[in-house]
């Protein structure tokens, strides 16, 4: 029997949400042992811990959603690249500290705004997971707009590799709030707010941050959508492969 | 297995208070406000948890310890991880915030809304839990577990942790 849609649609958004913070999560941890000084390596990396927390979350109530006696782990070490639905903003590579932290700064905003609305859900686990969630992404947003400032207003060096930043960076924006038929509906059941409604209040937000750091809000208009529909840049089957070589090669492998 | 009607709820709850918190042993995961509640059912008690932060690796640990404490008592029970309300530090009393700056942690602060915004002052002035100085700085919100932030009391020159308010 296939789910009715409302189920489908459901499982579906709960992976988008799994799936953003589980990619980024992996890429911040990448920082690990690398970061420019080690509060820094320590902050990424505290930070890529609560967003890979808050994929196993979500990943855990898909799997109450969808019903099959799957755990957190078939999702994230089973799915290939087609079948993950994160954001392409999530999967693009860290390039220098700056390009880490503009990538951080505009997810964060979107998943402070996301995660406000989802905490007043009607879907209790959702509203829950949300909630929680909020409270950590507040910090991720403040750290990575203190660093914005600094790094925008700071020397001439630092001012010129946030501009490189946002030329690796603001191409992929505009995919966070690429709604699909499954987000629509969930706007439709009362689960959950599209996407796009929260665009323009996202788009103040982050002016009111490159207004302080000196930093020209892009008038760029080029932009790439297609996480949701599985249409990935080539980095994430790199991130894939590394991260499920171990459950690939030694399925239900633990240590 | 002893049956579980020798013991109350409060017993149990007694019992889980003894068992430390994993990376601040100087309280116990009741006191922390990991342990949100001790539910009787015909069968076995059901303990509720909550954890501190989404990623928090403490969290098994604690589940670990609680199975072994109360294995060890012969008493039938099922750990049921629960989210919300979401775990705050408002949960933790006066005598608890002492015990943790006694241990050499500032103890968090009561919520004030500001933590979140931008270049906050309200990590500066974190009373140092050596010197009692307010003349401390921030060195970084992110600490060695997501729990607490990094400091530096310029009075006694001592870097320490906070307890952050969350």
């Amino acid at each position: 029997m296939s789910p009715s849609p409302n189920k489908e649609a459901l499982l579906q958004y709960c992976l988008y949400l799994a799936d953003n913070s589980l990619i980024l999560g992996h890429r911040l941890s990448e920082w690990c042992g690398h970061g420019p000084i080690l509060e820094e390596d320590i902050a990424l990396a505290n930070i890529s811990l609560d967003l890979i927390g808050q994929s196993r979350l979500f990943y855990s109530y898909a799997a109450e959603v969808e019903g099959l006696n799957k755990s957190e782990d078939d999702y994230a070490y089973f799915r290939d690249a087609r079948q993950f639905r994160n954001a392409l903003l999530c999967e693009i590579p860290n390039g220098h500290f700056g390009t880490s932290i503009l990538r951080q700064l505009l997810f964060s905003q979107y998943a402070c705004l996301l995660f406000e609305k989802l905490s007043q859900s009607t879907d209790t686990k959702l509203a829950a997971i949300a909630s929680k969630s909020l409270k950590e992404c507040l910090y991720h947003l403040r750290h990575s707009s203190e660093w914005t400032i600094r790094l925008g207003c700071g020397t001439e060096e630092s001012h010129s590799k946030m501009l490189e930043a946002i030329e690796a960076v603001w191409r992929y924006h505009k995919d966070l709030f690429a709604d699909d038929h499954f987000e629509k509906e969930m706007k439709s059941s009362g689960i959950a707010p599209l996407s796009s409604s929260l665009y323009n209040e996202w788009v103040e937000k982050i002016k009111i941050v490159f207004d302080l750091a000196s930093l020209a809000f892009p008038d760029q208009t080029f932009n790439v959508i297609g996480g949701r529909d599985g249409k990935h840049t080539e980095h994430l089957g790199y991130i894939l492969a590394d991260m499920q070589f171990v459950q690939r090669a030694y399925p239900g492998g633990e240590w | 297995m002893v049956s579980n009607t020798t013991y109350s709820t409060n017993q149990i709850m007694e019992l889980l208070n003894e068992i430390p918190d994993p990376e601040v042993p100087a309280i116990s995961i009741v006191e922390l406000g990991v342990v949100r509640d001790v539910i009787e059912g015909e069968k076995e008690f059901k303990i509720l948890i909550t954890p501190t932060y989404s990623g928090c690796p403490a969290l098994h640990a604690m589940q670990s310890a609680i199975k072994q404490t109360l294995n060890e008592k012969g008493i039938d029970h099922s750990i049921e991880i629960v989210l919300s309300p979401a775990w705050t530090t408002e949960w933790m009393s006066d005598a608890v915030k002492e015990k943790l700056r006694a241990y050499g942690i500032a103890p968090p602060k009561p919520k004030t809304g500001n933590e979140q915004k931008l270049f906050s002052t309200s990590f500066d002035e974190i009373a140092c839990p050596f010197c009692k100085s307010n003349q401390t700085q921030l060195e970084s919100v992110f600490g060695s577990t997501a729990c607490k932030s990094l400091h530096y009391c310029l009075q006694c020159q001592q870097p320490f942790e906070h307890f952050k308010c969350h």
